[in-house]
């Protein structure tokens, strides 16, 4: 590891500005538990570790009726996952962030951190895509925000620039009819990386028969978190049936272009896709007809 | 040479100073620098456990923590467990339930079982297998880890 030098920011300013100032030799350190692996493993390099931990821009976890959900980039898994307001308006961000490793990881693991990895098996990813989040993305230049499904570019690869790094992520108002649900299959019950994920999000109609919007989104099928935008559309305006519903399972099956690896074959990766994105999609709905 | 840093810190309770480099982590300077060698690094990458601490409240692994991060802040290691007057009722417990067989896990697992224990003083048994799902130990098969911490929750609730 050849860091040679920590600063603890107290600003997003003094960020913006130890990046610029370094030119591409400085990175963002949240919780570590990604990033000092891989720089002990000499799978990414920095001299100076930036630890934004102690800005509250980055760890505040904020909930309005009107814009929805801030979740700074830093903040835990831990603290979101015991935060009431998430625990009430967005327990299918709850699903996905609780996975993530045993309790030591995640009283340091940050969910900002789990988007800029950029893992293909990353579970809160498509999680946040069906949520319809953005990430705020600070630089130089000033803000700007873009969708989480459009970050990842390539295993480990994201969008941010040189000079750039991620705020936080916006996650729009639960409204009324709104359910959403993520999981995963692993060999094992607990502290393991998905073989496949599924999330999925509808927003139901007011008597609750039809499905106005869906969205589903997979995990570890592709080079990136995939988001399967044709198997919602699919189910737009559609009766909640169970038809309905397998069929929207097969399309998100047809757009998965998984790997073999130690994990899963690509045969067995395809049927889990079926198989999890239609009891995600199950768990929507019964979320949205509780209003949970 | 390479930078170091002076970091001020409380360990155990007891006021601390020490230098470090900023790359090193926090199991590395406990250890090499501390003498507190009660931590073990077991894989080093955050999957095992064994280096576990309590940082301000928070369970964590010593590996995945910088030691410059510890500034101005709390750490409870296995050191600091007992009291002049005993072992902590964990300790005991695992000698009873002669929960340990080589020995280099059981560290982690009672300064991750205090950590439960201190937020959640009557757990079921499947919380504390869920709790220490991120402590491996390759000996015992569990059962009796988790009898210990039961049992040693049961003393806590009830002191004698």
């Amino acid at each position: 590891m050849q860091v040679l030098d920590y600063i603890s920011a107290g600003s997003v300013k003094e960020v913006v500005g130890l990046l610029a100032s370094n030119n591409g030799r400085a990175r963002i350190l949240c919780g570590g538990t990604d990033l000092l692996v891989q720089l002990r493993e000499n799978r990414r390099r920095a001299e100076l570790l930036i630890d934004v931990k102690n800005i509250p821009e980055l760890t505040s976890i904020n909930y309005d009726n009107q814009i929805g959900l801030w979740l700074g980039a830093a903040a835990s898994c831990q603290a979101i996952c015991h935060n009431p307001f998430v625990l009430e308006k967005y327990p299918g961000l709850v699903d996905a962030i609780s996975l993530i490793g045993g309790v030591q990881i995640q009283y340091r693991a940050s969910v900002g951190g789990n988007l800029c990895n950029a893992s293909p098996a990353a579970d809160s990813i498509p999680a946040l895509i069906v949520h319809k989040a953005d990430c705020v993305i600070v630089g130089s230049n000033g803000t700007h925000e873009i969708p989480v499904e459009q970050f990842c570019i390539a295993p480990g690869k994201n969008v941010l620039q040189n000079g750039e790094f991620l705020l936080a992520i916006k996650v729009p108002v639960a409204k009324e009819n709104f359910g959403a649900h993520y999981l995963r299959f692993i060999p094992r019950n607990e502290m393991d990386i998905a073989v496949v994920g599924a999330g999925a999000s509808v927003t139901l109609d007011k008597a609750k028969q039809k499905i106005l919007s869906a969205r589903i989104a997979l995990a570890a099928v592709s080079p990136t978190p995939l988001f399967v935008e044709e198997a919602g559309t699919f189910l737009e305006g559609k009766e909640i049936t169970e038809e309905n519903i397998r069929e929207a399972a097969k399309i998100a099956q047809a757009a998965a272009r998984p790997i073999s690896d130690l994990r899963g074959t690509v045969e067995y990766r395809k049927h889990l896709c079926s198989v999890l994105t239609r009891r995600a999609l199950e768990k929507a709905v019964e979320r949205a007809r509780r209003h949970e | 040479m390479n930078k170091k840093v002076q970091v001020q810190a409380t360990i155990n309770g007891e006021g601390v100073e020490f230098l470090c480099e900023p790359r090193q982590s926090l199991l590395e300077v406990l250890r090499e620098t501390l003498g507190l060698t009660g931590a073990k690094e077991g894989c080093n990458n955050g999957n095992c456990g064994a280096c576990n601490v309590i940082l301000d409240g928070a369970l964590v692994n010593s590996c995945l923590v910088l030691a410059v991060e510890i500034n101005g802040r709390n750490v409870t290691t296995i050191e600091g467990i007992a009291t002049p007057q005993g072992l902590h009722p964990l300790q005991e417990k695992f000698i009873v339930h002669a929960a340990l067989q080589c020995g280099f896990c059981t560290p982690g697992f009672i300064v991750a079982s205090k950590a439960l224990l201190d937020q959640n003083p009557n757990p079921s048994e499947n919380e504390v297998r869920q709790w220490l799902a991120g402590n491996l130990c390759r000996c015992t098969g569990y059962d009796r880890i988790v009898r210990a911490v039961l049992d040693a929750a049961q003393v806590q609730e009830k002191p004698l």
